[in-house]
């Protein structure tokens, strides 16, 4: 009994929540105190941090690379502005429509990308998005086109509205964000999060062992695009407007890039990611706009080099050390 | 237990699986001997429905499983392992063999509930790793593990899916001689209902822990009998003396 019982708290022991997690949630306050002037910003960081997290549930636990990530963001984010546009305002209405209209599309087109891997998986996805954002273009009687959507109008959030300095965006967006953390959180240590790390570590064992590897990646694949649906939907609730951007190849790399930056496979990466990119744009376009992404570019080359787990990856590295 | 009529199976012009019937009572212990090429690995993928056969027909305790993809055939009970260390790198061996208990517990498509609730599916897999004597490294990343540990992981993860007929692909493949033997007392140890066939190239540990052998050449069944019988058979020997193109062509 005592020897079960030890197994089972090693499961129970990689689940718990750790000192600085809860710091680094409670930190996530600190703009609305410090930086009452870039609350847009973290905003949007908010947005993007919960867009590579549900790509880092594809990537970092069931192994998918995606570089078309973008589709469902986008798509959710134009079903929340249609609907914010032509019916109700309401935005928890909105976001639920937007991620579930996400993840209707991810469930119809994982009977497709499950199937594949490697080269022609990246392919296929980065043809999805391209097929998607050209839809958006020319269908400019819906989406407003290369002029984006206008006229969403939201109301307010729970009595709150949506004001110039990004109060209640920010609020809503890293509620949502803390929300769906919780549930990647708990997917991961599930049987169903288990089983997709034996899919990623090792996709030719899974059947061998009874697992319908098909049927989960169906899933996750559904979820990671529910999600990055409902991450769509805030950035449209929060800035109202949805441009063609959200659906572009450009997005889909960007949040790779952050997830990589980051460190994929360890839910926090693609926050940490998103936080250190979004900053250094901010920043570093103040300095010269056109040629921000050389730093970028050199970020991502120095990590990918020295740090092939990411920077998160690094510092867990650096603690493990002295010990 | 297991059994297969008239598998047939081609690529292009090669033929790796030609007329192949076997019939694997209950309990048995099955050497599979033969020479490289001679399409052993291929029975077993025909078999676990990994290779789809042009022909042929495979039954498992009286079911037809021959349109079964493997993992349907691995929770009817047909668990195999694999000539190559095939394992889970990063996962500790205790959360790999948890793995196929919760696959076959119809637990692993749960996402909402955390691990330590499924304290009996954990318990069972602990107690499969101390039967295999991997209860010591359960949870160290199993790319730590020492070659011959990972070749125990691999008995372990099919015996987790609680197999009626497991199919055991070279699995002292690459292990030294004298680890081998104590290898092949874990597989003899096991239960006495589970049948068993495993590929070996070593005779001794074939004459030793098989009960009955089976030969094949050429993408071809050559015989089927007692290790006295397969031992006294001259085609045998021509086989193993290397004569076996003349034979096959």
């Amino acid at each position: 009994m005592e020897k079960g019982r030890a197994e089972v708290s090693y499961f129970r022991a990689q689940a718990r929540w750790r000192p600085l997690e809860l710091a680094f949630w409670a930190a996530t306050l600190l703009p609305f105190v410090v930086t009452p002037s870039y609350l847009s910003l973290a905003s949007q960081i908010a947005i993007t941090a919960l867009f590579a997290l549900s790509l880092d549930l594809l990537l970092g636990y069931a192994g998918i690379v995606s570089l078309g990530h973008a589709a469902y963001f986008g798509f959710g984010a134009y079903s929340a502005g249609l609907l914010s546009k032509h019916y109700l305002g309401e935005p928890l209405t909105g976001l639920v429509v937007g991620a579930a209209a996400a993840g209707i599309l991810g469930y119809v087109t994982s009977h497709v990308i499950v199937r594949f891997r490697h080269l022609a998986l990246i392919m296929l996805t980065l043809g999805l998005g391209l097929l998607l954002a050209e839809a958006a273009n020319s269908a400019s009687a819906l989406t407003g086109g290369a002029d984006g959507l206008q006229g969403v109008k939201m109301s307010p959030l729970l009595g709150f509205k949506f004001d110039l300095y990004g109060r209640t965006a920010y609020a809503y967006s890293l509620a949502v964000l803390f929300c769906v953390f919780l549930v990647a959180r708990r997917i991961i240590h599930s049987p169903f999060g288990l089983a997709l790390r034996g899919i990623r570590e090792n996709a030719t064992r899974m059947p061998a062992i009874g697992a319908p590897v098909l049927a989960h990646l169906r899933k996750v694949y559904t979820i990671a695009a529910a999600m990055a649906g409902a991450a769509g939907a805030l950035l449209t609730q929060t800035t109202s407007t949805v441009s063609l951007e959200v659906l572009s190849f450009g997005r889909s790399a960007d949040v790779l890039v952050i997830l990589i930056l980051g460190g994929a496979g360890r839910l926090y990466g693609g926050i940490v990611g998103a936080i250190i990119y979004m900053v250094a744009r901010d920043q570093f376009s103040g300095l010269n706009p056109q040629y921000w992404y050389f730093w970028i570019g050199l970020l991502l080359v120095a990590v990918v080099m020295f740090l092939p787990n990411g920077i998160l990856g690094g510092l867990s590295a650096l603690r493990k050390k002295p010990q | 237990m297991l059994s297969a009529r008239n598998l047939n199976k081609r690529f292009g012009s090669l033929v790796v699986a030609q007329d192949l019937s076997l019939e694997l009572p209950p309990g048995v212990r099955y050497a599979l001997i033969g020479p490289n090429g001679a399409g052993k690995t291929t029975l077993i993928n025909l078999l676990t429905g990994m290779l789809a056969p042009d022909s042929g027909r495979i039954f498992l305790g009286g079911d037809e499983i021959t349109g079964l993809k493997p993992e349907a055939r691995v929770r009817q009970g047909l668990a195999r392992t694999f000539q190559i260390n095939t394992v889970f790198p990063q996962l500790t061996p205790l959360e790999s063999v948890a793995i196929a208990v919760l696959e076959r517990e119809r637990h692993a498509h749960n996402w909402w509930r955390g691990l330590p609730a499924f304290a009996p599916a954990i318990d069972e897999a602990q107690a499969i790793l101390e039967r295999l004597r991997l209860a010591g490294v359960a949870d160290r990343p199993t790319r730590e593990l020492a070659y011959g540990q990972q070749r125990l992981l691999e008995i372990a993860l099919a015996l987790a899916t609680r197999p009626r007929v497991l199919l055991l692909d070279e699995p002292a493949a690459g292990v030294p001689k004298d680890e081998s033997a104590e290898l092949f007392s874990v597989i003899a140890g096991l239960a006495r209902e589970l049948t068993i066939l495993f590929i070996e190239h070593d005779m001794n540990v074939v004459f030793r822990f098989a009960s009955r052998i089976i030969v094949m050449v050429g993408g071809r069944i050559l015989l089927e009998g007692t290790p006295e019988e397969v031992r006294s058979d001259d085609r045998v020997r021509e086989v193993y003396l290397g004569r076996a193109h003349a034979r096959a062509a």
